[in-house]
C-alpha cells in the first residue's frame, strides 16, 4: 500500500459522501505523524509474518524438500495427505486432546475461581500458590512432571500394591495422553481461573442476596444465576483454550517427544517435523489444511459468540 | 495501577468491619480445601527443590519425595558450569527486554495511531489487517520464517525479538486500541494549541496515560519471552545463545541419568519468573486480570 496515495483517495471519498465528511471529526489533512507511526511496523509485520504463510502455500505445491532444486506438483502434496495414516492419526490425537483438555481446565478453573470468590481463610495467600503455574516455562515444567510419571509414580504404585500404575504411565501408548492433559491442565488453569474471577466479580452481590431471600441454596444459585452471569467468560475461556491446545507443543516435547511410538504426535510437531524430515512441501500442505480448520473452527466460534451476544 | 485496586481493597476492608460485628462466617471447610487443592501446585515445586538439593545416591530408587539430609549444594554450582547458566541468562534477558521494550512501543504507537484516525480507511484497513493475523496459526508459518530469518542473519537472538514483537502486535494493539478510545481527545486538543507535535502529544500525555495497559502489555511479554521455547529452540542456530528453556533440553540426553544435577538446573531455570512474581505479585494480577477483562 502507498500511504502518500491514500490521504487523497479519502478526500475524494469525503467529497462524495458529504454526511460522512461532516462526521470525520478533523477535515484535516492527516499529519503524516501518524502514518510513521503505523507503516513501519506494519510493513515489518507484513514481511515477517504474512510473507512467509504465502510462501508456504507456494511451496505446498510444489515437491520441495527443504533443499535443492523443486518443480510444481499440483495438489499433489493435499491428496497424498489424506491418504496419510500418519497424519490422520496427529490430527484424531490433537482434537481429542484439545476437546478434553478444555472441559478439564475450564471446570478446574471455575472451582478454584468460585473458591477463591467464597469466604475463605487466607484468601491472599492461596491465590498466590494456585497462579504460580502461570509463570513457569512449559517445557521445564513438564521435564519435573516426566520425572513424576515415570519413577515416582510407578514407585508409589508398586508400594500400594497398584499394578496397573508400576510401569511409567509415559510408556503406555494407551494412557500417555491423559498424563499430557494432566501438565497442560496444570499449567493453563490459572489463566482461565483469572478470567473467571474477573467474571464472577462483575456479579453483583445484591444478586446473591436477593436468591437468599427467595431461599435458593448455593448450588442453585450457582446454576440458575452465576452460570448464566458468567456465560460470555466461559466462552471466551473455551475459545481461547480450546485454539491454543490445537497447538500444543512444548508439553509433549518435554513428557513423550511424541512417543511412545507415534501415539502423542500433534499436529504440530508433524508440521515441525519438515524442517529436518525432507518432507518440507509435505508439511506445508499439512499446515494449509490445518491453517483452513482452525479458521472453520473460529468462525463457527464467532458465530456462536455472535448469537450469543456476549461482547469480547 | 494503584488507584484501580483501591476501591476493591476499600471495599474489602469494609466488609471485613461489617462482618466481624455481625460475625463473619469463614467457610473453614472450603478454606481446608482450597488448602488442599493448592498442594497439586505445592508438591511438584517442592519436589522440583528437593531434587536438586539430593545427590545421585540419595535420590537412588526411591521416589524422590523425601526431603534431603545432608542437603547438596553442589548440584547449583555443577548445573552453573554445564549449562553455560551466564550466558543462556544474558541471551534469555536480551530476549527478554528487548521484547518487551518493543511491545510497548510498537503496540501503542499502532493502537494510539488507529484509534485517532478511526474514521480513516488506511488506518481502520490496518486495523482489520492485524486482527485477521490473529487467525493465522503459528505452526502455519514457523518453516517458511525459519528459512527466511536464516537467509537475512537473523538466526540469533535479535530475530527472536523481532518476532516476539510482531507476532504479538495484534493482541497487544487490540489491548491498547480500547484504551486509546477512553481518553478524551480534548487533552491532546490544549496541547496541540500551545505548538506540540503529534509525537510530543505521544510521548508526553498519550505514552503516560496508558501506564495499566503498559503493566499488561508488559507482563505478557514479558512472560511470553520469557519462557519461550519453541522460537528460539527453531531460530537461533548458535547453540551458545540459546535461552534458559532451550538449553534445559541438555538434560534430556539418553545417557544423562544425574537427575539432581537436571532439577538445580530446571530449579535456576524457574527461580527468574518465580521470584519477580511472588515480589510483584498484586501488580502481575491485577495486570493479567485487566487483560482477560479487555
Amino acid at each position: 500500500m502507498t500511504a502518500t496515495a491514500l490521504p487523497a483517495e479519502t478526500a475524494t471519498a469525503a467529497h462524495n459522501d458529504p454526511a460522512r465528511a461532516l462526521a470525520v471529526r478533523s477535515k484535516r489533512r492527516i499529519d503524516p505523524t501518524y502514518y510513521w507511526m503505523v507503516v513501519p511496523v506494519l510493513s515489518l509485520f507484513a514481511f515477517f509474518i504474512t510473507l512467509p504463510a504465502l510462501v508456504g502455500v507456494f511451496f505446498s505445491l510444489t515437491n520441495y524438500a527443504g533443499y535443492g532444486d523443486w518443480k510444481f506438483i499440483g495438489l499433489s502434496n493435499y491428496v497424498n495427505i489424506f491418504k496419510d495414516p500418519a497424519i490422520l492419526q496427529s490430527y484424531i490425537f490433537t482434537f481429542v486432546f484439545a476437546l478434553t483438555t478444555t472441559v478439564v481446565v475450564n471446570v478446574v478453573a471455575l472451582a478454584i475461581a468460585l473458591g477463591l470468590n467464597a469466604k475463605i481463610k487466607w484468601r491472599t495467600g492461596i491465590r498466590t500458590v494456585f497462579f504460580i503455574p502461570m509463570v513457569l516455562s512449559a517445557l521445564v515444567v513438564s521435564f519435573v512432571f516426566n520425572y513424576l510419571f515415570s519413577n515416582t509414580l510407578p514407585v508409589l504404585a508398586e508400594r500400594f500394591g497398584l499394578t496397573p500404575l508400576a510401569t511409567s504411565i509415559l510408556a503406555n501408548e494407551n494412557l500417555a495422553w491423559l498424563a499430557i492433559v494432566l501438565v497442560t491442565v496444570w499449567q493453563a488453569a490459572p489463566g482461565a481461573t483469572i478470567i473467571y474471577l474477573a467474571g464472577l466479580q462483575s456479579v453483583p452481590a445484591e444478586v446473591y442476596e436477593a436468591a437468599d431471600l427467595d431461599g435458593a441454596g448455593s448450588f442453585r444459585q450457582f446454576l440458575s444465576l452465576t452460570l448464566p452471569l458468567i456465560l460470555g467468560y466461559l466462552v471466551i475461556n473455551v475459545i481461547l483454550g480450546f485454539k491454543g491446545f490445537l497447538g500444543t507443543y512444548e508439553i509433549i516435547v518435554g513428557l513423550t517427544g511424541g512417543g511412545p511410538g507415534m501415539a502423542t504426535q500433534s499436529v504440530a510437531m508433524r508440521i515441525f517435523s519438515g524442517f529436518t524430515g525432507g518432507d518440507y512441501s509435505y508439511q506445508m500442505a499439512n499446515a494449509v489444511i490445518y491453517f483452513l480448520i482452525t479458521l472453520l473452527i473460529s468462525v463457527i466460534q464467532l458465530r456462536l459468540i455472535q448469537r450469543r451476544g456476549v461482547s469480547l | 495501577m494503584t488507584t484501580s485496586l483501591l476501591p476493591r481493597r476499600s471495599a474489602r476492608v469494609r466488609t471485613k468491619r461489617v462482618s466481624s460485628r455481625e460475625g463473619f462466617r469463614v467457610n473453614w471447610w472450603l478454606t481446608t480445601l482450597m488448602l488442599v487443592a493448592s498442594l497439586t501446585v505445592l508438591l511438584p515445586l517442592y519436589f522440583t527443590v528437593a531434587m536438586a538439593l539430593k545427590t545421585p545416591d540419595q535420590i537412588g530408587t526411591g521416589t524422590g519425595l523425601a526431603w534431603p539430609n545432608p542437603l547438596n549444594w553442589e548440584n547449583f554450582a555443577a548445573a552453573y558450569v554445564a549449562t553455560n547458566f551466564p550466558r543462556a541468562f544474558l541471551s534469555t534477558a536480551f530476549v527478554t527486554v528487548f521484547s518487551v521494550l518493543g511491545s510497548l512501543a510498537c503496540s501503542s504507537l499502532v493502537a494510539y495511531a488507529i484509534a485517532r484516525n478511526w474514521n480513516h480507511r488506511f488506518f481502520r484497513g490496518s486495523f482489520v489487517y492485524l486482527l485477521s493475523a490473529m487467525f493465522i496459526p503459528f505452526p502455519v508459518i514457523i518453516l517458511p520464517l525459519i528459512k527466511q530469518t536464516a537467509l537475512l542473519g537473523l538466526d540469533n537472538p535479535a530475530g527472536v525479538v523481532f518476532l516476539h514483537v510482531l507476532g504479538g502486535i495484534s493482541f497487544n494493539a487490540l489491548l491498547y486500541i480500547a484504551f486509546v478510545r477512553s481518553i478524551p481527545v480534548e487533552l491532546e486538543e490544549s496541547a496541540r494549541i500551545d505548538g506540540a507535535t503529534t509525537w510530543q502529544v505521544f510521548r508526553k500525555i498519550i505514552f503516560p496515560l496508558l501506564a495499566p495497559m503498559n503493566a499488561t502489555v508488559g507482563i505478557f511479554a514479558f512472560l511470553g519471552s520469557w519462557n519461550d521455547f519453541l522460537l528460539p529452540q527453531m531460530m537461533i542456530a548458535d547453540p551458545a545463545l540459546q535461552t534458559l528453556p532451550v538449553v534445559q533440553m541438555l538434560f534430556q540426553g539418553e545417557f544423562n541419568t544425574n537427575y539432581s544435577l537436571a532439577f538445580a538446573s530446571y530449579l535456576m531455570a524457574m527461580a527468574p519468573t518465580l521470584v519477580v512474581y511472588i515480589l510483584a505479585q498484586r501488580w502481575v494480577l491485577s495486570g493479567v486480570m485487566r487483560g482477560a477483562v479487555k
